[in-house]
Parts: structure tokens; C-alpha cells; sequence
């Protein structure tokens, strides 16, 4: 079925240059197809809502998939791209598992992540020219 | 905001969903607000419902 004619546009860049731009830099994709207000509410919203995370005692989960659930939290960390190696190099991250606010925490880092992995589909799909 | 409010951390994680959903699913800006709005007042509803239906049951 034909989908509905609306923005949509001819691709205009390579979307896996498109892709990577979007997962190291949330909002970059979209930046860089110059959906501006897209892109810099996203460059806004998940960086602060993963330093949030991190801020109330959430932890960046190890690559440890000895426990699925574990590896599955690390590769949605990764997700948000820059912010999870700046925070990996400034020490952040460590958890405190006797916090009251740990689980939020994590939630709001492992979603941070997820957010950043659809808004990098969203940026494939207008460089490909779906949307 | 106290920042080991369950509630406070309910309202903060919904705008922050929200603001995402809204801008990634709709493309003018009246419509993110609107739709943001709906989506926000969902999360926080359907959880103070679901807190209140769990209520009675034991810890």
C-alpha cells in the first residue's frame, strides 16, 4: 500500500552515515537532514534524561550476558551513543544499589538509550526518504 | 523536587518520554504539544490508577 504523501522528500544522504551521526550524537541525525526543532529537542531531552539516570544512582550495565537481562541493559545503555563514553570516562555510572532511587535510575538511562535507538530509525527512515 | 519522590521521578521520566514520543511521531509543532500533552497526562495517569488499584494488596 502506497503510504500517505506528506514531507516526504527523495533521500537526500547516505542513511548509514545518517545512522551513525544519529547514534553518536542524539539528534544528529536529524541535524544533519536539517530537521532542526527534531533535532535539537532530541539533542536536549536524552543526553539530560541520561545524565538524569546517572545523577539519581542509576548504572551504565556491564557487556555481561552470562545474565541475559544484564547484556541486554548494557547494549541499551549504548545506545545513546557520546554521552555513555563520556560518562564512562568520568567515572560515572558505578550504580548504588542501596539507593532509593537506583532502579529510576537505571530505567532512565536504559530508556534514554531506547529513545536514542528509535529517534536513529526515524532519521533512516526521512534520509530514505519514508517519512 | 526531592529527587527520592516516587511521584517526582514518575513526572519527570513521563515529560522526558513524552517530549520524545511527541517529537519523533509528529511533525508540526502544535501537534508534538498536543500529542506530548495526552501522552504525559496518560503515563501519569494510568500509574496513580495502578497505584491506587495495587493499594489494597499486601506487601
Amino acid at each position: 500500500m502506497p503510504a500517505p504523501s506528506g514531507r516526504r522528500s527523495a533521500p537526500a544522504a547516505n542513511p548509514y552515515l545518517v545512522c551513525a551521526a544519529a547514534w553518536a550524537v542524539p539528534g544528529g541525525g536529524h541535524l544533519f537532514l536539517g530537521r532542526y526543532q527534531k533535532g535539537l529537542t532530541l539533542l536536549v531531552v536524552l543526553p539530560l534524561m541520561f545524565a538524569s539516570g546517572l545523577w539519581i544512582q542509576g548504572r551504565i550495565f556491564p557487556f555481561q550476558f552470562s545474565d541475559l537481562l544484564v547484556g541486554l541493559a548494557a547494549v541499551a545503555d549504548l545506545g545513546i551513543g557520546l554521552p555513555y563514553f563520556l560518562a564512562k570516562l568520568a567515572g560515572a555510572g558505578a550504580g548504588n544499589v542501596i539507593a532509593i532511587t537506583y532502579e529510576y535510575g537505571n530505567t532512565y538511562v536504559i530508556v534514554a538509550g531506547l529513545l536514542n535507538m528509535l529517534a536513529m530509525l526515524d532519521a533512516f527512515d526521512i534520509a530514505m526518504g519514508r517519512k | 523536587m526531592d529527587t527520592t519522590s516516587h511521584l517526582g521521578l514518575l513526572l519527570v521520566f513521563s515529560a522526558f518520554v513524552s517530549i520524545a514520543f511527541a517529537v519523533l511521531a509528529r511533525d508540526e509543532p502544535r501537534e508534538q504539544l498536543t500529542f506530548g500533552a495526552k501522552l504525559f497526562g496518560t503515563f501519569v495517569g494510568s500509574a496513580v490508577l495502578l497505584g491506587w488499584l495495587l493499594y489494597p494488596l499486601p506487601l
